[in-house]
């Protein structure tokens, strides 16, 4: 892809840099008469939507909508409210915040704003929903886009009425007539409209006159996921639809020797495609299809492939050594902290259905990146980007694990052999084994400071987990930090905040090992070393709510905190573990290592004006019980190019019994934009808990995840 | 063989061997028992069989031949959501919503048998639903709230 295209996107997203995953040897128009009448307002792009212009594939070709425009809104002549956004809803809640963004500028109820979104083609271009930018650049273009319906509804009314535009107000749901006291709905004005506009936007509501946005509006389609009725990918069907699965290599980059088909081939019904190292099947339901899947033979061969017991000293073995800071200070600290793959595990597997009609492709899928799939899809069929829509319903979560579109090539290459609409959904274990991984790493820190705990130098080098997070928030007169990548042993990607959370666990740790060595509190000590205020408030708020210095730590209980910033958002967060012995399985068993329990989190958070201070406090709360896993337990086993834990039963998640108590401050900063808040929650939580475990014990884990099988005392 | 599913009776013709997940969502459409795993072990296709979660993914069809299979499209009753419903709505007890589903009916199969949970009680009843998006606190005091217990 272009440069001036890569600029915006992080280094680490490897998933979106990525050859083609098969090589199949495969042998303006009038875009707004699909709306229909009433009003339609155009946004033009400006220089901030144009961030969003990027990606794999996702280059400036011919397309069927009109590349120029930033979002697009139309009023129908009943005063229905429709506004389209190249986003999508994998759990994180903006097709509600959107709404509220909307709504709040058309002076409307939130239940009048209906969002149309992920559809490649009916909804503006959108690189992708990562990286927690829908609020920071999503929400400012829907809040344009929608005071500039209001002040075009003022238009419709000034010339309909014949009065000033300024003695017309749009309020509740409605346009009135100041002189006249005439009030009347949206349709009244739109109706027999036929009338599109394209606008720069208007001025936009500020924090501190939101009436809707700010509030804890509830999730609109809720409703819809607790009664079953919400269709995500995998329950939709379409007319005469198969089955398909892909036939798993036997380890990761194998190529197919042998393949034998003839007994699958003889089941009723059956469809077995090879194309290439490419094998798969095709049946009417999935009892049939795992029988077809297990009769075919195949053999396969594979070089030798690293396995997670030498992982850290691969990850470094093949990288120039930088060389040691050298400086001089009263007290020096050498450390290495190590992070494992870990697994996204959305519980929604990667799931596709693709249908052919007449040579275009239209494939449902759940992906973050619409509009990168479709490339995907036109490039590995050959096809130009117009013959392929590309629509993703609302998701079973993603956590920066779907932006790549494997499971929609698969069931497009199925369909087309079979010639009828094929769904494909991954199972478990193909989830855990054939999607990419947030990377692993080795992180080295190397710090000096005063033996009055003033930090004077920070040399830290990471390699291949990471640069998000990598800048040190401290104030440090001689600081480095370089990221080094490195050809990964598995498939490696995005995961919720990047390496953020690798980076702050390590700067974190790396912090109370520096308070210890001075004899300082590690609240005291980082706000000696911190001038930045939006990280000192809420790294204070977290330790208020908390209680910090009240607990008394035990040889079995301990108190941590940590803190960070990263996209936009700061985090603080206080974190209490008790040291418990494991349950007694038998006179017969050997002892098992003793548990740590996470018992209390306080997680105090701050990303500008909020929008939405419920689903605030939910996100932060999942973050922290996401945290938990990759923070304790959560880690890619593998030998040879295979997963050698890709079940829940072996790759262990944050379940209720793991739930601690959490409690989260929520920071209002109404005099600054919105930031997103999905992700950057979750960067406090291991380090916290690495704190307390090193305040209760003295022992200092420098290895996420730090009690894969217990608690064990580092040397 | 004839099941039972939200109290309305169907004639089948399928393999006795199929998993009742699967015999719900593509022979009958009844979509809001999920695939998570098919293993038992992440709880998303939990449906209820005389009351009791059950694992639809790895229940055979032949078992449950004749008995009162309760899936979460059949929980409202004429168009009035089931308390929990109603109080996973009040408790944003969701995200993504994916296991919702299934955490719903595991929790109403707790209170049918236990309409006055403990916090332990309701963690127990839970562990082998998995969510995720990480909303267990929510989904905790969902529970208590249908319970009658405190409001969270």
């Amino acid at each position: 892809m272009p440069e001036s295209m890569t600029r915006a996107i992080e280094q680490e997203r490897y998933e979106l840099f990525e050859a083609p995953a098969y090589g199949f040897e495969l042998e303006r128009r009038d875009f707004f008469k699909f709306m229909g009448a009433g009003l339609v307002l155009l946004l033009a792009l400006d220089s901030a939507a144009t961030a969003q212009e990027s990606g794999r594939g996702a280059a400036m070709r011919p397309d069927a909508r009109p590349p120029e425009l930033a979002a697009w809104l139309r009023i129908g002549e009943d005063g229905a409210i429709f506004v389209y956004t190249g986003k999508t809803e994998v759990g994180q809640n903006i097709r509600t915040s959107l709404a509220q963004a909307v709504a709040e500028e058309l002076r409307v109820p939130l239940g009048s704003v209906q969002l149309v979104m992920a559809d490649t083609d009916l909804t503006p271009y959108d690189m992708g929903t990562f990286g927690s930018r829908t609020t920071p650049l999503m929400a400012p273009q829907m809040k344009k886009v929608g005071a500039a319906a209001r002040e075009a509804l003022i238009d419709l009314a000034a010339s309909q009425w014949k009065v000033d535009r300024s003695s017309i107000t749009v309020a509740d749901g409605k346009v009135k007539n100041n002189a006249s006291g005439e009030s009347v709905e949206f349709g009244h004005l739109t109706r027999g409209q036929n009338l599109v506009k394209t606008v720069d936007g208007a001025a936009v509501t500020p924090p501190s006159e939101w009436t809707l946005e700010g509030t804890s509006a509830p999730k609109v389609n809720a409703r819809d996921m607790v009664t079953g009725a919400h269709r995500y990918t995998s329950d939709l069907t379409r007319p005469g639809m198969l089955h398909g699965r892909v036939l798993r290599p036997s380890t990761f980059k194998a190529k197919l020797v042998s393949f034998d088909a003839r007994e699958a081939g003889e089941i009723p019904d059956v469809v077995v495609v090879r194309d290439g190292d490419f094998v798969g099947a095709v049946a009417p339901d999935e009892t049939t299809l795992r029988k077809a899947i297990g009769a075919i033979k195949t053999e396969w061969s594979a070089h030798l492939q690293p396995s997670s017991k030498e992982l850290f000293h691969y990850l470094k073995k093949n990288v120039p050594q930088p060389a040691r800071a050298d400086f001089e200070a009263d007290h020096k600290l050498d450390a290495t902290y190590t992070v494992a793959y870990i697994a996204h595990v959305p519980l929604e597997p990667r799931a596709a259905i693709a249908e052919w009609n007449d040579g275009k492709l239209t494939v449902w899928t759940g992906t973050q990146r619409p509009w990168g799939v479709k490339a995907e899809l036109a490039e590995t069929f050959k096809l130009p980007e117009e013959r392929v829509r590309v629509i993703v319903p609302d998701t079973g979560s993603a956590y920066g694990g779907k932006h790549t579109g494997e499971a929609a090539i698969e069931a497009a290459r199925l369909a087309k052999a079979a010639n009828r609409p094929v769904k494909l959904i991954w199972s478990r274990e193909e989830e855990f084994t054939w999607a990419y991984f947030r990377p692993a790493g080795v992180i080295d820190i190397r710090s000096g400071m005063t033996r009055n705990g003033l930090i004077t130098a920070w040399q830290f080098d990471n390699y291949n987990s990471g640069p998000s997070g990598i800048e040190t928030p401290y104030d440090i007169p001689n600081h480095t930090a370089q990221f080094y990548p490195v050809d990964s042993p598995l498939r490696q990607g995005s995961y919720r905040g990047l390496a953020a959370t690798a980076n702050h666990f390590a700067r974190e740790s790396h912090m109370d090992d520096l308070a210890a060595a001075v004899g300082a509190d590690p609240l005291e000590f980082r706000l000696k070393n911190l001038r930045n205020e939006r990280l000192r408030a809420v790294l204070q708020a977290a330790a208020e709510k908390f209680g910090w210095g009240k607990g008394k730590p035990t040889a079995d209980r301990g108190f941590g905190l940590a803190c960070g910033m990263e996209k936009g958002g700061y985090v603080g967060t206080c974190a209490e573990i008790s040291i418990v012995p494991s349950e007694f399985l038998g006179a017969e068993v050997t002892p098992a290592p003793p548990r740590v329990r996470i018992e209390r989190v306080v997680t105090a958070f701050e990303c500008g004006a909020i929008v939405n201070p419920e689903h605030l406090k939910n996100q932060i709360e999942g973050s922290m019980v996401m945290a938990i896993g990759g923070a304790l337990f959560e880690a890619v086993d593998f030998s040879n190019g295979r997963i050698l834990n890709p079940h829940f039963a072996s790759y262990r998640v944050p379940r209720f019994s793991d739930l601690p108590l959490i409690e989260t401050v929520l920071v209002d900063r109404k005099d600054l934009p919105s930031a997103g808040a999905g992700e950057t929650p979750i960067v406090g939580l291991a380090p916290a808990v690495g704190n307390a475990i090193f305040q209760a014990t003295g022992s200092r884990i420098r290895s996420l995840p730090m009690a894969p099988k217990g608690f064990v005392k580092s040397l | 063989m004839e099941l039972v599913v939200n109290q309305k009776h169907y004639r089948l013709l399928v393999d006795p061997a199929r998993m009742l997940l699967w015999v719900l969502r593509d022979e009958l459409e009844l979509t809001g028992a999920k695939y998570g795993c098919g293993e038992g072990q992440c709880g998303a296709c939990t449906v209820l069989i005389e009351g009791a979660p059950v694992r639809s993914c790895i229940t055979p069809v032949s078992g449950v031949v004749g008995k009162q299979i309760t899936t979460i499209e059949g929980l409202a009753q004429n168009g009035k959501l089931h308390p929990l419903q109603d109080a996973f709505l009040q408790a944003d007890a969701l995200q993504c919503g994916y296991c919702t589903p299934g955490m719903i009916l595991s929790g109403v199969g707790l209170l049918q048998k236990t309409p006055q949970p403990s916090e332990p009680e309701i963690r127990r009843a839970l562990q082998g639903n998995v969510c995720r998006c990480g909303t267990y606190p929510r989904i905790i005091a969902a529970v208590q709230m249908a319970a009658g217990g405190r409001n969270a």
